[in-house]
């Protein structure tokens, strides 16, 4: 849950305005011109640290077995479909779609209708709502696993894709909301009340007004929910037995807790399991950027 | 920080409106499905665990259920050792990660805010870890740490360390060893966000500086983390609590091995309720856990007087 809070400002890669040249150049150096080695020498060595991990993997996946070259070369794609059919895979990835879809739409529909309601109305219990949304940021689901496995045994869900589905929502509630209520406020109010002398009504206002408008911030709160929910592990590790009902990460954790450990196979699920969010990530970029700091304008 | 701007705002005023437009019960039945979920699974969830807490609770051993009085917390902190070592080692892993992801995501912000050439491409590569999952994380690193093929080896082969060193199964390496590799993936997150909290220093306090003569050392001292405190506060506590119960990472690198080297309080509950069944006794560690959150959470706010006079 913590998490999102990064994610909220995390994709606004910062604007690269590149400063004009100083004109003396016998100046005192300001503070942003340290000397050039100061910055690229540090960088360098972390660049190091953050794609050797990446590399590595690629290399796994992409080498035959058994070999200890440091290139992926000769590269075969044996690995790929060994974990897509043999390790079912394939079936998991259908099931962490399946959830992550679920997710994303439930997520955004319910928010969507408290976050309306946060943003438009006065009424009694709004605060006491609010703190709620605030106080449960602090819970953590990892705590709850026992008691949420019982609720779900006594709705028989339990190893249905339905309870991971749920579970997942619901911790992404609160902060949803709460962006979308600042999304929907930041359109002014006087649209929907003209839509209304025009003849609509308040759903239809909604709909043909305000809803265009929230495109972006609701692109950026749905593609973090079904991320958030593509990623999460210990929900579906705990409410799913049936392996034929798992999802990705918990069929990594499968590869990586055998006896002997296929590498080649576990590179190429970590792969698999990673190409979504990178594609998620690559195509909303520029939503992302717009849609969170358009709802942190008005916060 | 988006959110925590979001209460602080007052509500709206209330807007009068053709009362047509308003049903008075429109509001609660747009919050009402939120507010039923979260109900449901949460606030429920967290009253039955203050409730099993107090209660023996066991389904493999029903003969011994029922009231229980504090049992399970004296049981817990006079009787049971497992809980101090993981609780113990719980505190150990969030102080050095959250200490060490602050220090390189502080240095790494202060390098990608300068100017330089293929700073974009230099920013998108040092962030670009933060969006990979604990799981994944865990499968590059047993990767990266495989005793036949992993870099251990290519170091030997370069003259460093012994072939064969499998460092998630020693006892004496395995902290360093999954300290390094959730630090991979919990560097960026401060880096981001001391990155943006960057952009919004003035320049002309830089400037001014400048003009009196200030090293650069002292501009950082005295200008650059008195305007981070804010975000610093808020990024570290959030993370301490995220890091307190992040059971992904090490749940898959080294399930809380070797010897139970690893376990942290959320894993030791995690295994006391799935493994033994033991839902009255893991509810009340579990009410430890959160208490303790609680109290941290508190104490660090009041003593770092977040939000307080400097600005």
């Amino acid at each position: 849950m913590i998490t999102k809070e990064a994610t909220v400002i995390v994709p606004t890669p910062v604007d690269d305005i590149s400063e004009p040249p100083r004109p003396h150049k016998k100046q005192r150096r300001a503070w942003d011109e340290a000397p050039r080695w100061q910055i690229y020498l540090p960088l360098g060595i972390y660049l190091v640290f953050t794609l050797i991990p990446f590399y590595w993997i690629l290399l796994f996946a992409l080498r035959p077995a058994g070999s200890t070259s440091l290139v992926p070369w000769p590269m075969t794609l044996d690995h790929f479909e060994k974990v897509w059919t043999e390790r079912a895979f394939g079936t998991y990835f259908e099931n962490s779609i399946l959830v992550g879809v679920a997710t994303l739409v439930m997520t955004t529909l319910v928010a969507l209708a408290g976050g309306y309601a946060l943003a438009r109305f006065d009424f009694k219990v709004k605060r006491a709502f609010m703190l709620a949304l605030l106080c449960s940021q602090f819970v953590p689901g990892a705590l709850l696993l026992v008691p949420l496995f019982q609720i779900f045994a006594e709705l028989q869900m339990i190893n249905s894709l339905g309870s991971v589905i749920i579970a997942e929502t619901v911790f992404q509630l609160p902060l949803s909301m709460i962006l979308i209520s600042g999304f929907i406020k930041n359109v002014p109010y006087s649209l929907e009340e003209a839509a209304w002398v025009d003849g609509c009504n308040r759903f239809t206002a909604f709909r043909v007004v305000v809803l265009p408008l929230l495109r972006p911030g609701l692109i950026a709160v749905g593609s973090f929910a079904f991320v958030h929910s593509w990623n999460h592990f210990l929900f579906a590790l705990m409410f799913l037995s049936d392996q034929g009902k798992q999802t990705i990460p918990v069929g990594l954790n499968t590869l990586m807790s055998a006896d002997s450990v296929d590498l080649g196979a576990l590179a190429a699920g970590g792969i698999i399991a990673a190409v979504p969010v990178v594609i998620v990530f690559a195509f909303i970029q520029k939503w992302l950027i717009t849609g969170f700091s358009a709802g942190a304008v008005k916060g | 920080m988006a959110q925590a701007a979001a209460v602080a705002k007052p509500p709206a005023p209330p807007r009068r409106r053709r009362a047509s437009a308003t049903p008075r019960r429109l509001p609660y039945l747009l919050i009402a499905p939120a507010a039923l979920l979260m109900l449901g699974f949460i606030a429920y969830p967290v009253i039955s665990v203050f409730y099993y807490s107090l209660q023996h609770f066991n389904p493999t051993k029903p003969w011994r259920n029922g009231f229980a009085g504090f049992d399970n917390f004296t049981h817990a902190f006079t009787d049971d050792p497992q809980f101090w070592d993981t609780l113990i080692f719980s505190g150990k892993w969030v102080v050095v990660e959250v200490g060490l992801q602050l220090m390189f995501g502080l240095a790494l912000a202060l390098i990608v805010n300068q100017t330089f050439v293929g700073r974009s491409i230099g920013r998108a590569l040092v962030f670009s870890p933060w969006a990979v999952s604990g799981v994944l994380t865990s499968a590059i690193w047993v990767l990266l740490y495989n005793s036949q093929t992993g870099i251990t080896r290519y170091l030997a082969d370069a003259g460093i360390g012994t072939y064969g060193t499998s460092w998630l199964s020693d006892t004496s390496t395995v902290f360093p060893a999954a300290i390094v590799a959730d630090l991979w993936r919990g560097v960026p997150f401060f880096a981001i966000l001391i990155l943006a909290d960057l952009q919004s220093v003035s320049k002309d306090l830089y400037e001014a500086a400048e003009v009196d003569g200030a090293s650069r050392i002292k501009q950082f001292w005295h200008i650059t983390l008195p305007h981070l405190k804010d975000a610093i506060v808020l990024s570290t506590l959030l993370r301490a609590v995220w890091e307190f119960n992040n059971v992904d990472l090490l749940y898959t690198l080294t399930g809380g091995g070797p010897a139970g080297e690893t376990t942290t309080l959320p894993l030791y509950i995690a295994n006391t309720s799935v493994d033994a069944h033991n839902f009255g006794y893991a509810s009340a560690l579990t009410t430890v856990a959160f208490v303790i959150l609680l109290f941290f959470s508190i104490v660090y706010l009041r003593l770092s007087k977040f939000g307080g006079e400097n600005k």
